[in-house]
């Protein structure tokens, strides 16, 4: 579906921040890119969104080029789901989801109808139809979340493009998030998604990408790509990943754990 | 199914309380509107203000002065009507460019348009150039303030707002300089105090002229927010995420900047600087009727022309002395706009 060809961005010419970067991403994939901070993972999803544009390489959507499409056919074919802070004004979460729509109304023309049943069906799909005339700004940071993804299921787009989806919530939320990931990809959409959670790839993704100055390490399957050794020259601090077992159903899965042993603070003499 | 349903009625009837507000504010604006006929030196009764107003289009046996329609259709009527659309202008100028800079601090003067046209007006006063040359120049520097702001921004900050914000502020001040500049030549028996007195901004001077000049710039103004309606709006989330919705941010802040200028220089040209309203008004909206654009945009239109029209029929119902406007649109509005924010506590954050 999405297929990006040897990609480059830089803000300036010293400071290359993608070199050639090339990945696809099919239909139902969740592909999670993992990296350290200020490593270009979120230069790499602005410039998937066209908020960048790229110095070299294309991006193709089933086989269409669209490196020079407009901001209002884009919308149609990606959809943002940003991390979940304030807005500046008191607006409902209803009004909010309603955005999502923007790309699908003619100049001058309001919502009809049926652009508002599509928003009550996000929210009814993701269970916060509850909250559609709660103010966004006095919402939790999950059910925030959970509008953005609302406002993007609302943009009909098919590749849902999420940074750290799972940032700043509880295990609850956490959990909640993944879980809709997982049945958003079923229903077709095809989702990416940076992490600073290298778990949540065994819990939720089926490929994970791991990205470092500016390229990709390693991508594939989490069982084969998130290793100890990866994720440790990855972060450059150890890590390791092993196996637990899950009480009560005895299931299996990783888990990566870092690891803590040298002393950072020297001390004083 | 009844989850749904009951959605939908809450969704019909959220759209109807929205409705029924405007309408209210709009029948209590036209209701202002004909009370202010009364207010004033000469005393007349309703039946010969419709008798007058009818005249121009039926057939009615003059029983009044000539004296009394002239004040009713010459002084009285475009001062009415002035106040109303530069009320409502500055208003949803401020609306426009709070939900762009995704700030409630923000003002339709923010880009400087209003020092732009305060040193052109007072350049044009000391030259002696009469009312028709003050208003022009007040216009073309105000005009030229906005576009000096809005290039230095697109040179040195790209797409980043931050610096447009700053441009304006920067070319203000500029334009606040010369003005001082001008102040200190002015003589000071006449140029001095005329200067001080536009800028606090008076509609005593406003005639039929005046309301043709301000109504299509209004009109084409207005026409062009609307049709960008729901993109503004989407700014408000931010620029990149606007973006990421399908509106093309570019034109839309050109859209924005162009009407709210045009609108507020205007203003500013008709009838001298008035502060606080484009500040303000969009705040009352905003506790009535949330934050979407297109419904502050209505409503602070709505509350903008009313307030500005309370105000200036105090001022001329208060005789004798010419209070000018700006001082008391801040000297009544922030004791109602504080006793507002404690009842009402829809927070901003």
């Amino acid at each position: 579906m999405l297929e990006v060809d040897s990609l480059k961005f830089y803000y300036n010419r010293e400071q290359v921040i993608i070199k050639d970067i090339s990945f696809s991403l099919h239909e139902h994939d969740i592909l999670c890119l993992l990296g350290p901070n200020g490593t270009g993972k979120t230069t790499l999803l602005r410039c998937l969104l066209a908020l960048n544009k790229p110095i070299a390489g294309n991006i193709f959507i089933d086989g269409v080029n669209i490196t020079k499409t407009k901001s209002s056919k884009m919308a149609k074919y990606l959809a943002y789901v940003p991390q979940a802070s304030s807005m500046a004004f008191p607006y409902e979460a209803e009004e909010i989801v309603l955005m999502g729509r923007i790309a699908h109304l003619s100049l001058g023309a309001s919502p009809t109808k049926k652009d508002r049943d599509i928003c009550c069906e996000a929210m009814e799909c993701l269970g916060i139809s509850h909250l559609r005339s709660k103010l966004f700004n006095k919402m939790s940071g999950g059910e925030r979340q959970m509008v953005l993804v609302a406002r993007a299921m609302a943009q009909q787009a098919r590749i849902l493009v999420m940074d750290e989806p799972t940032a700043n919530l509880d295990y609850s939320n956490q959990v909640k998030i993944l879980q809709i990931i997982n049945q958003l990809s079923e229903e077709g959409y095809s989702i990416l998604m940076t992490s600073h959670f290298p778990d949540h790839a065994f819990l939720a993704c089926n490929r994970v990408m791991l990205m470092r100055d500016g390229v990709i390490m390693a991508c594939g399957t989490p069982d084969k790509v998130v290793t100890s050794d990866s994720l440790s020259n990855l972060y450059q601090t150890h890590v390791c990943v092993t196996e637990a077992t899950l009480y009560p159903d005895d299931t299996r899965t990783k888990v990566c754990i870092p690891v803590m042993r040298k002393k950072i603070l020297k001390e004083n003499n | 199914m009844d989850k749904v349903s009951v959605f939908k009625n809450t969704n019909i009837k959220s759209k109807n309380g929205f409705l029924l507000k405007v309408v209210i504010l709009f029948a209590l604006l036209v209701c202002l509107f004909f009370l202010s006929f009364f207010i004033g030196r000469y005393d007349i009764s309703l039946k010969t203000l419709i008798d007058i107003f009818a005249s121009n289009f039926i057939h009615i046996e003059q029983y009044w002065e000539d004296t009394l329609a002239m004040v009713i259709e010459e002084v009285r009527f475009p001062r009415i009507m002035l106040a109303i659309l530069i009320g409502g202008a500055l208003s949803v100028s401020g609306a426009s460019y709070q939900t762009l800079f995704k700030n409630p601090m923000v003002s339709p003067d923010i880009l400087g348009v209003s020092a732009g046209a305060g040193f052109g007006a007072a350049l044009a006063m000391i030259n002696g150039a009469n009312w028709v040359g003050i208003q022009g120049s007040a216009f073309v520097f105000g005009l030229a303030a906005v576009i000096i702001a809005f290039t230095i921004a697109q040179v040195f900050g790209g797409r980043s707002f931050t610096v447009l914000i700053l441009g304006g502020i920067v070319v203000g001040s500029f334009f606040g300089a010369l003005l001082s500049i001008i102040k200190t030549v002015a003589d000071t028996e006449n140029e001095l105090p005329a200067i001080t007195f536009w800028l606090m901004g008076s509609l005593s001077r406003g005639d039929n002229d005046d309301v043709l000049i301000m109504l299509p710039a209004l009109i084409i103004s207005l026409a062009l927010l609307f049709l960008f309606r729901h993109h503004i709006n989407a700014l408000s989330a931010g620029e990149d995420v606007a973006q990421t919705l399908g509106v093309n941010v570019t034109l839309v802040k050109i859209v924005i900047v162009s009407s709210s200028t045009l609108m507020t220089v205007v203003s500013v040209a008709v009838c001298g600087i008035i502060g606080w309203i484009g500040l303000v008004i969009p705040h009352f909206a905003r506790m009535l009727v949330g934050a979407s654009y297109s419904k502050i945009a209505v409503v602070s239109f709505l509350m903008g022309g009313f307030f500005l029209l309370c105000i200036d029929n105090i001022i001329r119902g208060v005789q004798g002395v010419d209070i000018p406007l700006g001082v008391l649109t801040a000297l009544i509005g922030t004791p109602v706009f504080a006793l507002l924010l404690t009842k009402l506590k829809r927070g901003w954050n």
